[in-house]
């Protein structure tokens, strides 16, 4: 895939505005169809996309094993720890409207960090599926 | 469409073959989705049925073999049991509601405040995005979870024989020769 | 009589043929990845399911916006996020497990990997 030149440089344009795709859906998942599994599987998807263009090991050094590995527990801990502050700060798990002197400000706070949770889990979580299933050698038959 | 789609997915046999179906057959549904107004789910079903999912099948495919062999045997029970499950199953479907009923109970038992206070309580428009992150924060978390396990699962599954390295495998070219 | 229905279910009736349809694609074929592929098809119908009854005609998609009084119910719409969601998580963990069966036993066709399992006593009496 790396030697057909149309497919390489085709891939390098579309990258970039696949991930800024990705976090306008992120971001405006507020206003419009979006949110943090959205735009997550579309960061792992553009991932993949140069994976399959310049190859595995190439993807791998781009975004390594531990950061993926990482990512994947870092989501679910924001989430939980913004759970957390809100009980904190006196109210019970998970409630937002503690998170600011404005309630309706905490109800953004809230939902802006647990957005960014899920997107940093599911993107980790499907990159390294593919990870795994790429980087996996083939039996030979018999 | 889609019947014809779901149709050929049974009989094909090479597997290739049912998993581009099985892609198509997403955004199919992801626009048909986009016409029952559910335009986060929509997005969700093609970024997922149609993306992830198709590149998984297509892995799995590459390390398990792309051809499924004749079919078992016993093919006419199989047969009456799903007949049978749809009769029943639209025999129940004839107390249920008629479609885009507006008194239906969906519409009538908790919606009405979700659609009325959750603007103003939250100040986001998008009514999907705040009960899933406010009101049903709680089972988002779940979801997060469950998410998350399924990746340590499938990392504790398929852990070890990574590819050799192209280095590594002209060497043993060169030495077995 | 039998009209009536026939305009208000259809949805219905068209969810529980695909369910039907993934349904005999699990019961019915022993190639474990063709399996898999039916629960996603029974998993998508699902999905439908819950979505149909929430859409109103003459109503719009749920974001709240000044020109629009009457949404759709975004509640289902929730819960089948979630839901496919978890779809594919289970979907990465099944063919996880079918690449396993395939390196252990070299067969994903389901009576050869029970024949390979429980020993040749099983195949004496036919599929199990």
């Amino acid at each position: 895939m790396r030697d057909f030149f149309v497919l390489r440089v085709v891939a390098k344009m579309l990258i970039p505005f696949m991930l800024i795709f990705a976090l306008y859906v992120q971001f405006h998942g507020d206003f419009g169809p979006g949110g943090g599994f959205q735009a997550g599987v579309i960061v792992a998807a553009a991932v993949i996309f140069y994976a399959l263009i310049f190859g595995l090991p190439a993807a791998r050094l781009l975004v390594p094993d531990a950061l993926v590995e990482s990512m994947m527990a870092l989501g679910v801990l924001i989430y939980g720890g913004t759970g957390i502050a809100g009980m904190l700060l006196g109210g019970n798990f998970l409630d937002y409207f503690v998170l600011s002197a404005n309630p309706v400000t905490g109800q953004h706070v809230g939902i802006f960090l647990v957005e960014a949770g899920v997107l940093v889990t599911v993107s980790g979580v499907m990159l390294k599926i593919f990870y795994v299933f790429a980087g996996r050698a083939k039996l030979p038959p018999g | 469409m889609m019947a014809l789609l779901v149709l050929s997915v049974v009989v094909q046999r090479n597997l290739f073959v049912v998993v581009v179906l099985s892609g198509i057959y997403s955004f199919l549904m992801a626009t048909v989705l986009v016409a029952l107004d559910a335009v986060d789910v929509a997005m969700t079903e093609a970024a997922v049925g149609a993306g992830i999912s198709t590149v998984l099948l297509l892995s799995a495919i590459h390390l398990a073999g792309a051809e499924e062999s004749r079919p078992l045997r016993y093919r006419l029970p199989a047969l009456l049991v799903s007949i049978g499950v749809a009769a029943a199953l639209v025999y129940g479907s004839l107390g249920l509601p008629r479609f885009s009923d507006p008194a239906a109970p969906i519409h009538t038992h908790v919606v009405p405040r979700y659609i009325q206070d959750g603007p103003r309580e939250t100040g986001v428009p998008n009514m999907v995005t705040f009960v899933l992150a406010s009101y049903r924060g709680y089972d988002t978390f779940g979801e997060t979870t469950v998410v998350f396990t399924a990746g340590i699962g499938v990392i504790a599954l398929l852990r070890g024989r990574r590819k050799k390295k192209q280095s590594e495998a002209n060497a043993e070219i060169r030495h077995d020769a | 009589m039998v009209i009536m229905p026939l305009s208000d279910h259809y949805t219905y009736w068209i969810t529980i043929l695909l369910m039907v349809a993934g349904l005999y694609v699990v019961i019915a074929r022993s190639n474990l990845i063709k399996k898999l592929v039916g629960l996603a098809i029974f998993q998508t119908s699902v999905y439908l399911l819950y979505i149909a009854p929430g859409k109103l005609i003459g109503g719009t998609a749920p974001i709240a916006s000044a020109q629009f009084s009457v949404y759709s119910n975004p509640l289902p719409h929730v819960l089948i996020l979630t839901a496919i969601v978890v779809g594919i998580a289970t979907l990465a963990l099944g063919l996880a497990l079918v690449v396993r069966i395939k390196e252990s036993f070299n067969s994903i066709e389901e009576d050869e990997v029970l024949v390979a399992v429980h020993g040749d006593a099983m195949s004496e009496d036919g599929d199990a």
